[in-house]
């Protein structure tokens, strides 16, 4: 595999990790940063299969199943405690 | 051959998220902001999942992969109906620009009662609710 593509690819998710980042530490309310943990458990994902391609080794995908599993898991634990909690004001 | 698809494939789901990164950081609400994070990030997931399978192209891999494909295609839209369902109930607010909420006239945030205006013994809510946020937008952003 190209090493130029992948440190290009390697150098994108990052960029897209930070931006998802500032949402989550600056997002005006609480459902905005549930929305922006699910897209950093997202891109996380598609890092360790990157990961996968670079080192060769195929175990990695089961961290990618088990992120994107907790990460669902997550974003509807917050939706139950946010519709449980009535108006907020963060 | 697989070298030039597995690339194409990894550069245009990280170029999906990327896209769905800015977006997340640019739009001003919260429903566009999910419309960006939930179809994009998805599709990027699923697209670097597709290289793996190409790349390895081992029966264990591929279906480890299209695991987390069904999966992720599977549960975004669930999760983004439910946050996006709270954040309503909640109270987020909509960017003023907002032209049609539909819920708006329907929907008693007081009595969580939702309306689907075929009913007959519920008395009707009076008209004053017709004015939508795009009356008062301002042209600040």
């Amino acid at each position: 595999m190209s090493a130029y593509v992948i440190n290009l690819v390697y150098l994108m998710l990052s960029v897209a990790l930070l931006l998802g980042f500032i949402r989550l530490a600056k997002g005006p309310s609480l459902p905005d940063r549930v929305v922006a943990l699910e897209l950093v458990a997202s891109i996380v994902a598609g890092m360790v299969g990157v990961h996968a391609i670079y080192t060769g080794v195929s175990s990695f995908l089961d961290v990618a199943i088990v992120l994107a599993l907790t990460a669902f898991l997550a974003a509807i634990g917050f939706a139950r405690f946010l519709e449980r909690g009535g108006p907020r004001d963060d | 051959m697989t070298e030039i698809l597995v690339s194409a494939l990894l550069l245009i789901g990280a170029a999906l998220m990327l896209l769905a990164a800015i977006g997340i950081i640019r739009l001003p609400d919260l429903p566009t902001r999910m419309h960006a994070t939930t179809k994009s990030g998805a599709l990027g997931t699923a697209l670097i999942m597709i290289a793996v399978a190409f790349y390895f192209a081992e029966v264990a891999v591929v279906t480890r992969a299209l695991a987390v494909i069904a999966f992720i295609i599977v549960t975004a839209p669930v999760a983004a109906h439910v946050i996006g369902r709270a954040s309503y109930f909640v109270g987020v607010p909509l960017w003023e620009g907002t032209i049609k909420d539909d819920l708006k006239t329907s929907y008693d945030p007081e009595t969580h009662y939702l309306r689907s205006g075929f009913e007959e013994d519920v008395p009707k809510k009076p008209a004053a609710s017709k004015k939508t946020t795009a009356a008062k937008a301002k042209p600040k952003r």
